[in-house]
């Protein structure tokens, strides 16, 4: 079994945990969400707990109970702080773990993206991630009132909104694209320091990147040097059809929403069918599962969730739901992988709870089993996720040429 | 004998990113991107007692004739990023940065900023400019440009409507009774609503109220129109004046226009940008200031200096000779891109560089020399240390953005000399007083603008 065939574990920071109720446990630390201590003390858990990445969730509005609109409740957290800016906080305070945060695409503009993106890369030393998110709702539009977008009622039966949506998607694939193209614009080396000739860069070696599609044009080239690890790594959810092509189109990993064994077949099938209709090239999607965890403690775990779900709104999720023992989930990631899943994300339904059990729990039983991949150096993400770490640059004359 | 008490001299830090004047050909300048630079400067302005460390940004590398300048520093990382990663290896000085009310949106920029309070335990701040160049927007999506006559408005308009957001939440807004299950005070927080020309938005912010209640606003201002504005909406104001007596001229004007608009003229500071160059005697350092003009001044420098005003190819005019004859040419395409223009009048410019030239017999070099920022306090540490602190306690300003020679060692000789002796004589704090930015500072929490818009 080689490096690429075990299992990487990420997981996704939301909050005091994925349970609308999981802020009234009594050991989450509801008024401290928004302190640097609280997330400090979770990254660096999950740090040392040998946790390959942590992606921090965001969006351009506040949290809500329904999909596409605000809500008006007052007993779940509400409020978040910039993912990006976390990430920036928690980089030189960790050592291994990789950092994805969520931003997104439909607002921010592309170069602010690319050169945040690449800074987190030299903060950490090579650990950035993006996770790129479209933002579809009419709320978050108008905190911006550059453009409008339509209240989505019924997506499934409006084929107008679907139409939105899907230039959404197009819109976010041509900004990843810029991104990207960002970061190349530099070729490594382009900084040479050469007093005899009075240069500090070799002008050669920047480059224009002249996008232009019918919805944007960007220059370039960026005002940051080429990050550490070339192309950070570049991470979408996707729970269909058209998020998987754009996910197949720009994305180095896709986390996706498969509610069990006979589903999660079948997504790989569709993920794979999407690569081969936009006919990807280079490098595999990376598939992760994504798994919203409650592992047992001194309380089992199917009785923590009936518990807390009788305190509020009831926890529903748009993938599997997991309780039981580490070992029992050791064995549903043992069956992921043996279909072709990369790894799996695991979203802690308590984070104060959930992530120590799965940093004592289960990563000791994945490498009881030899399943979990080992890298306890401090590597680059990309290399900790088994991408390739030569990472051609589309500008410099040797791909050119 | 009255003694009046010592004014304390509000120290900031700055690394320069893309500029001419950072010498990357000294023997000890290390990388300009590396995140390892910026905490050595960050962690020696903290050792240093410094109020802040300041970043700049630019959103376009600098071009000539369409070729991006090989000649001087350039390259530089996002300036959020690095504050909020400055943050996690730091613990008390203030971190601002410069950053750009024409391409960013107000909402986002104003979670950005909040969340960075929220991050450093209430130290940010922000140092608002506005931009109106098309080669700029080039790398923007949504393109276009501002027109120059609304640089104010909307920077004006940017900064008031990021105070609301910053303002939506209120300081109670959240509850998070565990026993109750009510994580909210009440259902409407964060709700906010602007119109004006300039923006037309509403909806709820997601960043709570935060340490330092706002983060500290930062502009700079020479025309009467900026001198105003900054007067009105600032927390310190960036002033270009480093030499008495025009310095005290600018400080006084600023500190009573404060007053006109009803604020305490205390509450808003004049901060410069200074040079130092510290040597064993005054002979050492007066060497040591000439050897690094030298260095800055390098053939290309000053052609492009020069350049940037005539808007012409000047590559044929001897650096070592005189003036060129020609007129500036405004019509023709811009020859220098990117970089900020700072003279209002291209004729009038070499008008008076002519005359400078004509009265002290300069070549076009000895020009670039005698206009050029120079440092202002050049001497031996307890030179150094009179210097400044007698420019502050005669109100040349209240404090100095300092920028070392060479990055990122070179504040660590001001640190370990200078800093030392203000310290004895009672003109710069042993130890931070407060736990934010505001609070060292000296200027208070503003108003709560939900609050003011309730009782009117």
């Amino acid at each position: 079994m080689t490096t690429n065939d075990k299992i990487r574990l990420g997981i996704a920071l939301e909050g005091a945990g994925w349970h609308p109720s999981a802020w009234r446990e009594p050991s989450s630390r509801p008024r401290e969400l928004f302190s640097p201590a609280y997330w400090t003390d979770l990254v660096r858990l999950a740090d040392r707990g040998h946790i390959d990445f942590a992606t921090i969730e965001d969006s351009f509005g506040l949290q809500s109970s329904r999909p596409f609109e605000p809500d008006d409740r007052t007993d779940e957290v509400r409020g978040r702080l910039d993912a990006l800016l976390l990430a920036a906080r928690l980089a030189p305070v960790t050592e291994r773990i990789g950092l994805i945060p969520t931003v997104t695409t439909t607002h921010t503009e592309p170069f602010h993206v690319s050169k945040a993106v690449a800074t987190l890369d030299y903060a950490s030393l090579g650990r950035a991630g993006w996770q790129p998110k479209v933002s579809g709702r009419a709320d978050e539009a108008r905190h911006v009132g550059r453009r409008d977008i339509p209240e989505i009622v019924d997506y499934n039966n409006d084929p107008a909104v679907q139409a939105v949506v899907a230039e959404l998607f197009a819109e976010a694939a041509d900004v990843v694209e810029v991104v990207r193209r960002l970061w190349d614009s530099w070729e490594d080396g382009a900084e040479i320091r050469d007093v005899a000739t009075d240069r500090f860069l070799d002008a050669d070696k920047l480059h224009t990147i002249d996008f232009a599609s019918e919805r944007f044009s960007i220059r370039g080239p960026s005002i940051t040097p080429r990050p550490p690890q070339g192309q950070p790594v570049v991470a979408a959810l996707a729970h269909a059809e058209l998020p998987y092509r754009f996910a197949a189109t720009s994305a180095d990993l896709v986390f996706v929403t498969p509610l069990d064994v006979a589903s999660a077949a079948s997504i790989l099938d569709q993920v794979r069918d999407a690569e081969a209709s936009v006919a990807r090239e280079g490098e595999p999607l990376r598939v992760y599962a994504d798994i919203v965890v409650f592992l047992d403690g001194e309380e089992p775990a199917a009785a923590r969730l009936a518990r807390l779900d009788g305190l509020g709104r009831p926890l529903t999720s748009d993938t599997r739901i997991f309780t039981g023992s580490a070992g029992e989930l050791a064995e549903e990631i043992e069956a992921l992988a043996a279909l072709g899943y990369s790894g799996v994300r695991l979203r802690p339904g308590v984070l104060t709870d959930d992530l120590p059990r799965i940093v004592e729990d289960l990563v000791p039983a994945l490498r009881h089993r030899e399943a979990l991949a080992v890298e306890d150096a401090p590597v680059s993400l990309r290399t900790r996720l088994g991408l390739p770490t030569t990472v051609p640059n589309r500008y410099s004359p040797a791909l050119a040429g | 004998m009255t003694t009046t008490p010592r004014k304390q001299i509000i120290l900031a830090a700055y690394v320069g990113g893309v500029n001419e004047h950072t010498l990357w050909e000294h023997p000890e300048a290390g990388s300009q991107i590396a995140f390892d630079t910026f905490r050595h400067v960050a962690q020696t302005a903290e050792r240093g007692r410094f109020d802040y460390f300041f970043l700049a940004e630019g959103l376009a590398l600098r071009e000539r004739a369409g070729k991006v300048f090989d000649h001087d520093i350039a390259g530089r990382p996002d300036t959020l990023p690095v504050l909020a990663a400055l943050a996690g290896v730091t613990e008390h000085i203030g971190l601002v940065g410069t950053l750009n009310a024409t391409f960013n949106e107000p909402y986002e920029l104003a979670r950005q900023l909040l969340s960075l309070d929220h991050l450093s335990g209430g130290r940010a701040g922000w140092n608002v400019v506005t931009s109106w160049d098309a080669f700029t927007g080039q790398n923007f999506r949504r393109g276009g440009f501002l027109p120059r006559e609304e640089r104010y408005s909307r920077a004006e308009e940017f900064v008031r409507t990021v105070r609301e957001l910053w303002d939506s939440w209120a300081d109670d807004a959240i509850v998070a009774d565990k026993t109750t299950g009510e994580f909210l005070a009440d259902a409407s927080a964060g709700a906010f609503s602007h119109t004006g020309a300039q923006f037309d938005i509403e909806g709820r912010f997601t960043v709570p109220r935060s340490p330092q209640g706002q983060p500290i606003i930062v502009q700079a201002g020479v025309s009467p129109q900026g001198r105003d504005f900054a007067a009105a909406n600032s927390d310190l104001i960036f002033s270009p004046y480093s030499r008495l007596p025009e310095a005290r001229d600018f400080y006084v004007d600023i500190k009573s226009r404060a007053r006109a608009h009803g604020r305490n003229p205390d509450h808003l500071k004049i901060i410069p940008g200074a040079g130092f160059v510290i040597g064993d005697s005054v002979a050492d350092a007066e060497e040591k200031a000439r050897h690094i003009l030298e260095q800055q001044l390098t053939d290309r420098t000053v052609q492009v200096t020069l350049e940037q005003v005539w808007n012409r190819d000047l590559s044929d005019y001897d650096i070592d000779g005189p003036l060129p004859d020609v007129d500036p040419d405004p019509e023709a395409a811009p020859i220098i891109q990117g970089r900020a223009f700072i003279y209002q009048d291209r004729f009038e410019t070499v008008r008076k560089w002519r005359e400078l030239a004509d009265a002290k017999n300069l070549t076009i070099r000895g020009l670039a020399a005698e206009i050029s920022p120079r440092a202002q306090f050049i001497g031996t540490p307890a030179q150094v240390a009179d210097g400044l602190d007698d420019f502050i306690q005669n109100d040349g300003a209240d404090g100095v953005v300092l920028g070392g020679h060479f990055t990122p060692g070179g504040l660590d000789e001001f640190v370990d000399t200078v800093v030392p002796i203000l310290q004895e004589r009672g003109s710069l704090r042993t130890d931070y007083s407060g736990t934010t930015l505001r609070d060292n500072l000296g200027i208070p929490v503003p108003e709560r603008v939900g609050e003011l818009a309730a009782t009117a």
